[in-house]
């Protein structure tokens, strides 16, 4: 019996993937079970190498240019053939777009129950998971009954821990070829000096207190003061202000960074959707009364346009 | 061509959630039942598709009787038709149960495309369009922001993190949509009235052939709970320079974000 890790495959390993394998050790070691990773992807090189200390016994590697993205027509032939080849009883993969993706066609196609966007995992006698409901408004404690069970851990939530020795044998096998019905054009990575909101540690975001997108500059030079990635709430958004992979929220995403600094926004409750896990908000708010104040650490109440280009000053001054 | 459209019916997302006494289940206070917002924009989407080349739009859903409202509002904003599978028990259902009774209404339809919000905004599952497709052995793109006809396939791109990808897709395939892809319409008043006199098809799991033991959940829900939330609530005080130097000074000593 064994567990197997995806590696999501981004041209290089992100942490989201380090999250999962971290999560899937914790479990191999209570269920005494082995733990199998794959990867599938654009060759992974000397990044393969920061897969060692999660007790990793065997790492599949099916590695080609070609496959840049995750296809599932590629991937999800492969992955039914390691379950039976390995004894697969437990997936675990990250809460990434493309690994909700990969995680949703495995289990139809192992007639499997799945959770994905887990924040907390654990085996007592069988998987047990923690997943939000209801946009985080409810967190619901679920039990495997049946395996093979699939999960997806939600990115930036559970600690990378490596705790064994010695490193995973490494099993390079040939990509096979399939003639698929959804061909990948192009991708394009966003020429954004910005980091990924999903995986960011500072998030500054800004709602419609912003006034008009041609005050974004105000938040952007505190984003790069502290290497924050800029949000915005839905407002913003439809005015048309930022694009729409910027929006936190209900209807936009989920993030979870150590500190969120929500400036000109009133914390409704869709907003509060997305950034509910944030370990420390701060809200910049000239209104006293908005919701936010009720949902954060640190309030400050007054005009964001003379409390944010303060606050960069600051911040700066202590970063240098 | 024609489209299906998968939705869903789900309490509004200002209701207020609350756990029952045995800690097992949602209560929520006085529920109205919207679509959920992802599958308007797919509903958007799938009329985009049939103004521009013909065709028709068939919603479908699984859904207790609340879903029937949901299915009117459908069919008023432009689908042309509505299946609705309905079971009283349909929220017990989980993704893997879910997916087996829409796979098995489209099957009768042999739809060329089907599009589907990328999550519903109740059980935040993530998977039921996915297994959709996979049972009818079709290929899937998930959440989609752009998507464009061109003859017999169609273009489109989808977010990945750190950028997006544009993908050429030959049909029968799925498609999840994004927040982004369209501005949904409101139905006109002549077009409710119209949606009042369309027949919503009503089938039962059993004209679906499908049995318990197929639809029957490998989940247990253990209990359920609020959100941890021990925010500190702290506004600072004194003249905005101070109240800016107190916050860097706790980031700093806290060694918050740093
Ligand atoms: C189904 C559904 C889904 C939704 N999904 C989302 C979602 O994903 N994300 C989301 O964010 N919202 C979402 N919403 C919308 C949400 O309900 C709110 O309307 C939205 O979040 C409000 O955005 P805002 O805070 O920027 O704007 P407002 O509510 O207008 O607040 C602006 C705030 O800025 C403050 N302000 C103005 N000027 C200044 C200044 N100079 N300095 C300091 N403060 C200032 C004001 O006091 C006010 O509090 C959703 C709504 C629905 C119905």
């Amino acid at each position: 019996m064994s567990i197997l890790a995806l590696i999501a495959q981004q041209g290089e390993l992100k942490s989201s993937a380090l999250e999962a394998v971290s999560v899937a050790n914790q479990i191999a070691q209570k269920a005494d079970m082995q733990l199998i990773a794959v990867y599938i992807g654009p060759p992974l090189a000397d990044q393969l190498k920061r897969l060692e200390g999660f007790g990793i016994e065997k790492i599949v590697v099916f590695e080609s240019e070609a496959v840049t993205y995750y296809q599932n027509d590629i991937c999800v032939p492969i992955l039914q053939k390691l379950v039976t080849e390995f004894d697969i009883k437990v997936i675990i993969g990250s809460a990434t777009s493309i690994g909700k993706e990969v995680c949703a066609s495995i289990a139809a196609k192992l007639d499997a129950e799945l959770i994905q966007d887990c924040i907390e995992v654990d085996w007592d006698d069988g998987l047990q998971a923690k997943k939000p409901i209801f946009a985080g408004k409810i967190i619901s404690d679920i039990s495997f009954t049946n395996m093979p069970a699939i999960i997806s851990v939600r990115p930036n939530i559970l600690p990378v821990i490596r705790n064994r020795e010695g490193a995973p044998e490494i099993i390079k096998r040939e990509m096979p070829h399939v003639p698929h019905a959804k061909s990948i054009k192009n991708i394009v990575r966003e020429a954004k000096s910005g980091v990924e909101l999903t995986e960011a540690k500072v998030i500054v975001a800004g709602g419609r207190g912003i006034g008009g997108p041609e005050n974004w500059p105000v938040l952007q030079e505190l984003c790069d003061v502290m290497g924050a990635a800029l949000g915005a709430s839905r407002s913003a958004v439809d005015a048309g202000w930022i694009h729409h992979t910027h929006q936190i929220g209900q209807t936009g995403k989920v993030v979870s960074p150590d500190l969120y600094i929500a400036c000109g926004i009133s914390g409704a409750i869709q907003h509060q959707a997305g950034m509910r896990n944030s370990k420390v908000v701060v809200a910049i708010n000239k209104d006293p009364g908005a919701e936010i104040f009720s949902s954060c650490d640190y309030g400050i109440v007054g005009d964001l346009f003379e409390v944010v280009p303060l606050l960069t000053k600051e911040m700066r001054k202590l970063l240098s | 061509m024609k489209i299906v459209v998968l939705i869903k019916s789900v309490p509004d997302t200002a209701s207020i959630f609350k756990v029952a006494e045995d800690n097992k289940f949602v209560v929520i206070g006085n529920p109205k039942f919207i679509m959920s917002p992802y599958d308007e924009y797919a509903l958007e989407e799938a009329i985009k598709v049939k103004e521009s080349v013909s065709g028709e739009v068939v919603v479908v859903s699984f859904g207790d009787e609340n879903a029937l409202e949901v299915m009117r509002t459908a069919l008023a904003v432009g689908a042309d038709s509505a299946i609705l599978v309905e079971n009283s028990d349909a929220d017990s259902f989980t993704g893997k149960g879910v997916s087996k009774v829409l796979a098995a209404v489209i099957k009768t339809l042999s739809p060329n495309i089907i599009f589907a919000g990328k999550q519903a905004v109740d059980d935040d599952g993530c998977q039921v369009p996915e297994r959709v497709a996979e049972i009818l052995g079709i290929s899937h793109a998930s959440a989609v922001t752009r998507f464009e006809l061109q003859g017999l396939t169609a273009e489109a791109d989808r977010e990945v993190e750190g950028g997006y990808c544009t993908m050429e897709i030959t049909f029968p395939a799925l498609c999840t949509v994004e927040k982004g892809i369209n501005t949904p319409r409101y139905p006109t008043l002549p077009n409710i009235m119209k949606a009042k006199r369309k027949e919503i098809r009503k089938m039962t799991l059993e004209e679906l052939n499908l049995s318990a033991d197929d639809v029957r959940p490998g989940l247990t829900v253990n209990s359920i709970s609020l959100p941890r939330q021990e925010r500190l609530l702290k506004k600072l005080e004194g003249e905005i320079g101070a109240q800016v130097k107190q916050l860097t000074s706790i980031l700093r000593e806290e060694k918050i974000g740093l």
